[in-house]
């Protein structure tokens, strides 16, 4: 099996029968990670909205854990190993290095995930996605984050070895692809990340064996170093898939390589450091440290999205303009195929992303704006703009590519799947926008209870806290529903689905 | 003209379009004012995050706070300990899985310096209803220089994840209002 190759009939690449299933199991167990932590963000959500106040405060907790490691770590990584193994094998008509390494890589990341899931839904890890010590988990929480970060480590290994391999083959004419080069930017800042995973979750495994002594403060800063820095291989990962799903959709060109390639060096030299940005009120740190870290690296990581927010959708201009749509200012616009969830996830993706994901985010990252900000709603407001309605919304909209380029199967529900990045689009921008200006009423992220009903003073917030919080949990159910006609169709084309006939995707 | 899927041959290291170019330089140019702003808002501005820093063990925390409320006690609301500290002192408050001590009893307009700490895990300081943020670090003791500009009462909220009970993390602050504070001090702050 493992030299065998097949044609791709639509994009004339020839596929690796590894790569394809390589992709296939990682696309699989992303899915339900997704669908783990689609269900636990609307139970977390109804208990948030105090009119509902659905659970127990215990499960209040462990599902916030839940939903945040599923959605965050499991669904988003495994995700992007996929995205790796098809920029680099796929894209360059290559082999994948080391098959039976990466198939052990698997395994490793799933038995990871599974000793997290299991110590966390059986109350043994209420510790959150940030699990700050001292707060205390079960050491096999530590370990399965170990494994799983080992396994994604070899993924990304396996990825560098893959590009050595294809330009040894000579399986391509020239400089790798733009998208290809934007996963490999991905690709380090991983390394750059599970470097900083590895440095601070074996010392907290071994201090949750009363092993060693591991420093309240200095677990901030190295774990920071680990949760901002993931979120910078999903940025990379991103802008790569709006590179790709533009190229798919209309065609889109790049303007230029030196400039769209520039760009992503930027996000790997400075996008570390602006992991400062989550401890500017801190007690830890200084000054200096912090304005250094957070203007001077974070605005350079800032200025290469700036330059990917112009350099994709005037590549998509011009590729509709190529095709013909020439006419006035906006036919190409008006001609695009609105209809096709690649093309709708995309834009809805870049907009959310950029206007709502990242100007919040960049007015948070100032040392005295935190003061304002800091473990408010408006964080996880920003947040869920930019990996949800950024990230997730495009790893969304390039599925509906996977599936009939990679697990060649008709769309099912095509209809429904038409409609799916709208709703969840609609429906995240709803939600995050009201989560935001929820913080700004001071409302605190991560409390089980605003009411403050057995607290020893009393707590009542302005009305309008109980309005906007409303608003977000409509918001938030129309892009659960999305979420779930996306597992729907998904899961039901996979498993249930036609075999694709030349051409015919829907 | 070619996609990102493709692979460029040949040079691809080539001078960008002009509206690009104008682009990035609109781009960079922001981000120079935005990376001038923070550090010209620090030094022009009146509230940084910045404080005096020290570790401290747990204990040593909970005894100098234990001190401090022994020495200026003047009542106890909800079980816990009122305190009301001369103008211009150093006074605490210590983070405690599941409540801040003591209540604060400040004057407007006074200036103080503020430490804060945890006895155990993180906790996060939120002022009700003004909206200020810190991070309170177990081993460290913050120490913050504040004046309340506004009288009344404030409720501290914990805002940072610390087990089971942190939705019953509420603690208080009160303001006298100057008119009093100058019956108090005689003028002098």
């Amino acid at each position: 099996m493992s030299d065998r190759f097949r044609l791709c009939p639509t994009t004339g690449l020839k596929v690796h029968a590894q790569a394809d299933a390589l992709i296939k199991a990682n696309a699989v167990v992303a899915t339900v990670a997704l669908l783990i932590g689609g269900v636990t963000a609307v139970l977390v959500m109804l208990t948030r909205w105090q009119a509902i106040h659905l659970l127990p405060a215990d499960w209040f907790y462990r599902l916030l854990t839940v939903h945040g490691m599923n959605m965050l770590i499991f669904f988003i990584l495994f995700f992007e190993m996929a995205v790796l193994y098809f920029a680099s094998a796929v894209l360059l008509n290559s082999r994948v290095a080391a098959p039976k390494m990466a198939w052990s890589a698997f395994v490793l990341m799933v038995a990871g995930t599974g000793l997290v899931e299991w110590t966390m839904f059986t109350g043994r890890a209420d510790v959150l996605f940030t699990s700050y010590v001292p707060l205390r988990a079960h050491p096999a929480f530590y370990l399965g984050v170990i494994l799983f970060a080992v396994g994604a480590l070899v993924v990304v290994s396996i990825f560098f070895a893959t590009l050595v391999v294809a330009k040894r083959e000579k399986t391509y004419q020239g400089s790798v692809p733009l998208v290809t080069f934007g996963a490999a930017t991905a690709a380090i800042i991983a390394v750059i990340t599970l470097g900083h995973g590895a440095a601070i979750y074996i010392p907290t495994f071994l201090w949750s064996l009363n092993l060693m002594h591991v420093d309240a403060q200095v677990y901030r800063l190295v774990w920071w170093g680990l949760g901002h820095s993931s979120q910078q291989i999903n940025v990379a990962a991103m802008v790569s898939v709006w590179y790709l799903l533009g190229g798919l959709t209309v065609g889109a060109v790049v303007l230029n390589e030196k400039i769209s390639r520039s760009a992503f060096v930027l996000y790997v030299l400075f996008i570390s450091m602006a992991s400062a940005h989550h401890l500017l009120v801190d007690p830890g740190m200084g000054a200096a440290w912090k304005v250094w870290n957070t203007s001077y690296a974070m605005y350079l990581a800032v200025l290469a999205s700036m330059v990917h927010g112009f350099t994709v959708p005037a590549g998509m201009e011009l590729g509709q303009r190529l095709r013909g749509y020439t006419k006035g200012l906006f036919e190409w616009l008006r001609k695009a195929p609105w209809g096709d969830p690649g093309f709708s996830a995309l834009v809805f993706s870049v907009i959310i992303f950029g206007f709502v994901g990242g100007i919040t985010g960049v007015t948070f990252g100032t040392e005295q704006i935190n003061i304002i900000a800091h473990n408010t709603l408006r964080i996880p407001g920003h947040f869920h703009a930019t990996v949800v309605g950024g990230t997730a919304l495009a790893f969304m909209g390039v599925t509906y590519y996977v599936i009939p380029l990679i697990f060649r199967k008709r769309i099912a529900f095509w209809p429904l799947a038409r409609i799916q990045p709208y709703l969840f689009a609609g429906g995240m921008l709803v939600f995050s926008v009201a989560m935001t200006f929820a913080g700004t009423f001071g409302v605190p992220r991560r409390h089980w209870d605003i009411s403050f009903q057995q607290a020893p003073f009393e707590v009542q917030y302005a009305p309008a806290v109980d309005l906007v919080i409303g608003v977000m949990a409509v918001g938030g159910l129309v892009a659960a529903l999305g979420g779930g006609i996306y597992i729907l169709v998904t899961v039901w084309s996979v498993f249930f689905g036609q075999p694709m006939e030349k051409g015919a995707r829907a | 003209m070619h996609t990102g899927l493709e692979s460029p041959t040949g040079v691809w290291w080539k001078p960008a379009h002009r509206t690009e170019k104008l682009w990035v330089a609109i781009a960079f140019g922001w981000c120079m004012v935005l990376f001038a702003m923070m550090p010209l808002w620090h030094w022009k501005g009146g509230q940084n995050p910045t404080g005096i820093r020290h570790r401290v063990t747990a204990e040593a925390f909970a005894q100098r706070t234990q001190e401090f409320i022994d020495t200026y006690q003047v009542g106890e609301e909800a079980g816990i300990p009122v305190v009301e500290p001369p103008a211009g002192s150093d006074i605490y408050l210590v983070g405690a899985m599941w409540s801040w001590r003591p209540v604060l009893r400040l004057r407007q307009g006074v200036q103080y310096t503020l430490h804060l700490s945890s006895v155990d895990v993180n906790h996060g300081f939120n002022l009700y209803p003004i909206n200020v943020n810190f991070q309170v670090v177990p081993g460290y003791d913050y120490g913050l220089r504040v004046t309340p500009t506004a009288a009344g009462e404030f409720q501290i909220v914990c805002n940072e994840f610390c087990g089971i009970g942190h939705h019953l993390m509420v603690g208080k602050v009160i303001v006298l209002p100057a008119e009093q504070t100058a019956a108090v001090t005689g003028g002098a702050p």
